[in-house]
């Protein structure tokens, strides 16, 4: 979706600003929401591409405005209520519908260490065609799907190399809407800072992104 | 984006209601057998205490000293991170990108804030804001300047967006004087902005 999240390129957004004495959290809160956030996608029900989608989903105005465990809370009320994990009811009320059983959680304080270093691999040992080669030129597809997409917008309709094959990827675009995994080959894609910038870039400046088969076209 | 925004609901201050909407959430997910508090807590001990960016710093310095290693982390750094014990969540694969005399590195995430947890941990603020991810791939010798770094004219500047599940580490160059110190010496010079790209190694400890 052509959504604000996707500011690759923009201007006007502010100062960076970094402050060197940041603590890793600015209040307990953003911890405690960092923290549901892993510990409830254990359950399953979605992936780590509806998760993205639930945080670009929030309205545009919304999103610039908040801070980033703000968009991390909003989220996951999104996807706690999208998947009937909790209700609209239960959160006004403050407790659980009484009708329930009470459920165990699937993540353990003993199994946080295990399940952190073995993380979500995102490759899949399926066969998928080499489509490109590397060192072969490519262009950016031009498409504008009003779903989830990892294909930002100042790369559309560009021209690049391929530069690396880093092998057979879920692909986001339908992961994100239950359309299934569809993995395919991912490839390292070399941008010109002058192909997608013009004359202001610098010469020799280059961009690179990682980009999916479907969003690949021979120019 | 919000820097200025954060709540501050520590001390004396009265909760925010933000920091009420959370443990409102939190109480509901607990009472519901969602989620186990005593998870919750680990997971944020885990981010707290073990993975952050000397996990990070430690690979880079290894890779100064041991030229063998330095080749495997090239090749394939996923496996060349794992040999120090640093896996999983945001690093299941893993770039390593190598700063030299005539190439600069530097990762941003412009759709999100991908980043490379094992090594570096959470990101920062400004990692994540708006600023940063709108600018840095337009124009990122003026978000360097930003940072304090100006690089020499002739230098290449290559932006890793990391739109798919791949996450970008910048090895910097090791500073020069510092051929008598050993790993963990060299460890103490890189820091997490370094890693990123926004800093070379020494210049902020």
């Amino acid at each position: 979706m052509n959504g604000v999240h996707d500011m690759g390129g923009m201007h006007g957004l502010g100062p960076i600003a970094p402050d060197p004495d940041e603590p890793l959290f600015h209040a307990p809160w953003e911890a405690r929401v960092l923290a549901m956030n892993l510990a409830a996608a254990a359950w399953g029900l979605y992936n780590i591409d509806t998760s993205r989608h639930a945080r670009e989903r929030i309205p545009g105005p919304d999103y610039l405005r908040m801070s980033y465990y703000e968009k991390w809370l909003a989220g996951l009320m999104d996807l706690l209520t999208q998947t009937g994990q909790i209700t609209r009811e239960e959160v006004d009320a403050g407790r659980p519908d009484p009708a329930q059983a009470r459920l165990t959680p699937p993540l353990t304080a003993e199994r946080v260490a295990a399940v952190i270093a073995a993380g979500g691999p995102a490759t899949r040992d399926v066969a998928a065609p080499k489509r490109f080669a590397i060192g072969e030129p490519v262009r950016a597809r031009n498409i504008n799907p009003t779903g989830h997409t990892r294909l930002p917008r100042y790369a559309r309709g560009r021209l690049g190399v391929i530069e690396r094959d880093h092998g057979v990827h879920v692909f986001p675009d339908t992961n994100a809407h239950g359309l299934g995994e569809q993995p395919q080959r991912l490839y390292g894609v070399r941008f010109t800072a002058f192909e997608l910038w013009g004359e202001a870039a610098r010469v020799g400046d280059s961009v690179h992104l990682d980009l999916w088969d479907d969003y690949l076209e021979r120019p | 984006m919000a820097h200025d925004h954060h709540d501050h609901d520590q001390g004396q201050e009265p909760p925010s209601d933000l920091a009420l909407r959370v443990k409102a959430l939190e109480t509901l997910l607990v009472d519901k057998g969602l989620v186990d508090p005593g998870a919750l807590d680990a997971i944020i001990e885990t981010y707290e205490q073990r993975v952050g960016p000397r996990n990070g710093a430690r690979v880079v310095a290894r890779s100064w000293v041991d030229p063998d290693y330095r080749a495997r982390l090239l090749r394939d750094a996923t496996a060349a991170i794992a040999e120090l014990g640093y896996t999983g969540r945001q690093g299941e694969h893993m770039i390593a990108v190598e700063n030299t005399d005539e190439v600069h590195n530097l990762v941003v995430c412009t759709l999100c804030s991908c980043y490379p947890w094992p090594v570096l941990g959470l990101p920062p603020s400004w990692y994540k804001s708006s600023p940063y991810r709108s600018r840095a791939v337009i124009d990122p010798r003026g978000v360097l300047a930003e940072f304090g770094v100006t690089l020499p004219d002739e230098m290449q500047v290559k932006v890793w967006d990391s739109t798919a599940e791949v996450r970008y580490l910048v090895v910097p160059q090791r500073p020069p004087g510092t051929e008598g110190l050993d790993a963990a010496g060299l460890a103490a010079l890189v820091s997490r902005d370094a890693m990123i790209g926004v800093a070379l190694a020494g210049a902020r400890p």
